[in-house]
């Protein structure tokens, strides 16, 4: 067995050239073989690679999809958000766990199961759903999880639970997934047919100072979330001196309630991998990075087959289109379960195969990115659009959207509305207009912008989806009369709780905090002093955090304090002589009663 | 200033180590100036057990660790105008509340019976009727009463208790210089 590992080991990591910064892959490909990466395997990890055995030990830790314990060799994680929540979740887990036998984050004895929860997985238009290793498991119920246990149990592999395949390419030999698309309505944009090549040729026949010049024409802005000027941010790094530069594509998708990514790399990834390219060829870059979730690892056979055409093909390589002068490769690194890691200095500290910690910017990636070149980093749709800017011209896509917001957004809509999926509008569309395509104007309450957006009352759903009114990444959901905003906000709180990478203790602290105070509001024994309480806490978070994480998490109860106060002020009231009414004596003494075999005398007199 | 014009003052430890109370005291000779504003009501300071009438302040050491605690800060809230918890174990539990995270009859066990230091053959846990029972946890005083003000500290200064309550007493704003509330 030893010798095993340790060669197992071994060749993983020749296979990347002992190279310490691949450590996610090598980490990764042991998890495929072992389920796990114990003590002994990290010895001989930081052996290989030869870095402290604290990085690998402190990688592994780190990210929820790895571990140091044995797991079974099946993995079921089930999507617990706020939408599959509304999805039946509880059934489901409940089911999953009763035909299992074992609780959730547990492991049957015959090694064979581990099911775990874990964070919104980019399918909440098909919740609630899952992954079983890499396979997705969607529109679940209880009686199909017990169903796909028994077919597991019987057969063992989870890729014979695909019995019928989702529609577009999801139903190719590569991807072979029962995901669907949902793509409600295909705008001028993202989703236009597309002339493969086209969109590098015109780059390549115009300067690099006039590709950047067109996406400040195009007035070209990140769909990621921040909505920074793409132009811009390209023009810092090829002014960041002549070295080594980088492209890395954030396909992290991970704010709850966005899925528009995984339908763009499913149908348009050509598009994706031209627009890092022209990006590439804009700043002097001759490599990209895909980071891709894990989440998504079913796409990736996809997603290289369609980056080994494109070398094939002249598109990608040595020369690109024959150009002595231009050289660009993309390669894909898969993430390991961490929502963090889609802020962008996090996302470069896991590309360097490192915990995915946050760094203080500045220096900000243009300057110094990975492997501390300069690095720019664009969301999979800002790439697409990029591709689409070229073929078109600038002039076409900046005549659709808004004063401050041009082109189309891709939405994602999930939750109460008629039909969930994708939708590419184009900015400047109200947010009536997009829920009376969605079947959604029933609503008492929308988030745009995922938990760190807003929630949006009727009275706002005039309001315009652009970065001058209301910003999003593209995540819409969708909150019907029957829903209790508080357990909403609680679940976004949930979220955060779990994904803060710690590093500050106003984060930390500060989303345990917030989501214990909204729990007692919504159970009914919180105080007026409670909302202030809250909005102090919020204050500090924002303004101490290091990262947007904590910058925004508190946004979810702030944004609720303002347009849906009463939820909370008809809630609260003072306790009774200053007591506070959170605190039950009766129920804190209980423990020591049993213990010590008497009563309370005082717990009497409390009620 | 007659007595019956100065305001009154009320102190109490609860879970704490009285190392608040040792801050208080450290003001030293400005406890002259300090009797000039206040007179004490029921405090260990001079040891009187019940209050004697409404008090304008009350100043909390230590968090809740036993229903004892509970009921003398309920008291507290009842007799005293404004409430301050004063330390770090008031304020957030401190280090009582490191047990917080385990179960109570390990902590028992831990305490009377396994504990390296411990010798007690009989493995008897103390259970007197005069024990007061112990909480499931530590609770700071903000989760039993309402509290008006926290001050920081393992103990806060002298200076920075000092600071707080003349402010309070002479009805200024109180200034508390960055050095008087960082703590690391
Ligand atoms: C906690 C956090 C998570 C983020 N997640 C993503 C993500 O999943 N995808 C994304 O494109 N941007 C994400 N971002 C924004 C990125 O940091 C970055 O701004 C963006 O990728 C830049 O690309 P763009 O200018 O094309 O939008 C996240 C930011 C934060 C603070
Ligand atoms: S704000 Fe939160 S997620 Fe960001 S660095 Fe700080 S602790 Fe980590
Ligand atoms: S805060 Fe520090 S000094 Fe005050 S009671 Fe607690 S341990 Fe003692």
């Amino acid at each position: 067995m030893h010798d095993d590992v340790e060669s197992t080991v071994q060749r993983i990591c020749q296979s990347y050239d002992n190279d310490g910064r691949r450590l996610m892959d090598i980490v990764t490909d042991l998890h495929r073989e072992y389920g796990c990466v114990d003590p002994e395997a990290m010895d001989l990890i930081a052996r290989c690679v030869n870095v402290p055995r604290l990085r690998v030990q402190s990688l592994v830790s780190f990210y929820s999809f790895y571990a140091e314990a044995p797991r079974g060799r099946i993995v079921i994680r089930l999507s617990d958000d706020v939408i599959d929540r509304m999805h039946g979740y509880d059934r489901v887990a409940a089911a999953f766990c009763d035909e299992l036998g074992i609780g959730m984050g547990e492991t049957t004895a015959d090694g064979l199961f581990t099911l775990e929860r874990t964070a919104c997985i980019g399918m909440c238009d098909q919740a609630p759903a899952g992954l079983v290793n890499d396979v997705v498991i969607t529109h679940l119920s209880s009686d199909k999880a017990r169903q796909i246990v028994q077919d597991l149990r019987r057969h063992g592999d989870p890729h014979q639970l695909v019995t019928s395949l989702g529609d577009g390419e999801n139903g190719c030999d590569l991807i072979h997934s029962m995901v669907r698309n949902n793509l409600r309505k295909a705008g001028s944009v993202i989703f236009s047919p597309i002339n493969r090549g086209e969109a590098i040729r015109k780059a390549l026949s115009i300067s690099p100072q006039e590709v950047i010049r067109a996406m400040k024409t195009a007035r070209l802005r990140g769909r990621g979330g921040a909505g920074f000027p793409a132009g811009m941010k390209w023009e810092f790094a090829r002014g960041a001196g002549d070295g080594q530069k980088y492209i890395l594509c954030n396909a992290d998708e991970g704010e709850p309630g966005t899925f528009k990514d995984r339908v763009i790399l499913t149908e348009r990834a050509d598009r994706v991998f031209a627009g890092m390219t022209i990006a590439g060829y804009a700043i002097g870059a001759s490599e990209g990075i895909m980071y891709l979730r894990a989440e998504y690892a079913y796409l990736k056979p996809h997603l290289e087959d369609v980056l080994r055409r494109r070398r094939i093909d002249g598109l990608l390589g040595e020369t690109v289109l024959g150009r002595n002068e231009f050289a660009f490769d993309i390669r894909i690194q898969i993430g390991a379960g961490a929502y963090v890691c889609g802020e962008e200095t996090a996302l470069i500290s896991s590309c360097e195969g490192k915990r995915g910690d946050p760094m203080t910017r500045p220096p900000f990636p243009a300057q110094k990115g990975y492997n501390g070149c300069p690095t720019v980093i664009n969301n999979v749709e800002t790439l697409c659009c990029v591709t689409k800017i070229m073929e078109e011209g600038p002039a076409t896509f900046s005549d659709c959207g808004s004063d401050q917001s041009s082109g189309t957004k891709l939405l994602s809509i999930s939750g109460d509305c008629k039909r969930a999926g994708v939708y590419e509008f184009p900015f400047g569309t109200t947010l009536r207009e997009v829920l009376n395509e969605c079947g959604g104007l029933e609503a008492q309450a929308v988030q745009v912008g995922g938990p760190s957006g807003k929630m949006v009352s009727p009275a706002d759903f005039d309001r315009k989806i652009c970065f001058e009114d209301l910003a999003t990444g593209g995540s819409v959901m969708v909150f019907g009369p029957q829903r209790n905003i508080l357990d909403i906000v609680h679940g976004f709180m949930d979220f955060f709780v779990d994904e803060s990478c710690g590093y500050c203790t106003p984060c930390r602290v500060g989303n345990v905090l917030l989501k214990q105070l909204v729990e007692r509001v919504r159970d009914g024994s919180g105080e007026p002093d409670d909302l202030d309480q809250m909005r102090r806490i919020a204050g500090t978070m924002k303004a101490t955090s290091r990262c947007g994480l904590g910058q925004t998490s508190s946004n979810p109860v702030m944004s609720t304090l303002t347009t849906f106060e009463t939820e909370y002020t008809d809630r609260v009231q003072d306790g009774p002589d200053g007591q506070r009414r959170g605190f039950d004596l009766a129920e804190s003494v209980k423990a020591a009663e049993s213990i010590a075999g008497r009563p309370s005398v005082h717990t009497g007199q409390d009620d | 200033m007659g007595e019956n014009q100065k305001a009154r003052i009320a102190t109490t430890s609860l879970a704490g180590c009285f190392g608040c109370h040792m801050s208080l005291l450290d003001i030293d000779e400005r406890i002259l100036q300090l009797a000039e504003l206040v007179v004490f009501d029921k405090s260990p300071i001079n040891d009187i057990k019940q209050f004697t009438g409404r008090c304008d302040v009350g100043l909390i050491e230590g968090g809740c660790c036993n229903e004892h605690n509970v009921e003398v800060l309920r008291d507290f809230r009842k007799h005293c105008d404004i409430l301050i918890s004063i330390g770090d174990c008031a304020t957030m539990g401190g280090i009582p509340a490191l047990r917080n995270t385990v179960p109570l009859q390990e902590c028992l066990d831990e305490a009377y019976r396994d504990g390296p230091s411990v010798h007690n053959p009989s493995g008897m846990i103390p259970n007197d009727v005069e024990l007061p029972l112990i909480l499931d946890k530590v609770y700071p005083a903000h989760e039993v009463v309402k509290i008006d003000y926290h001050l920081p500290g393992c103990p806060p200064s002298a200076d920075t208790l000092w600071e707080a309550l003349v402010a309070l007493l002479t009805a200024k704003p109180v200034e508390l210089p960055y050095e008087l509330v960082k703590y690391d």
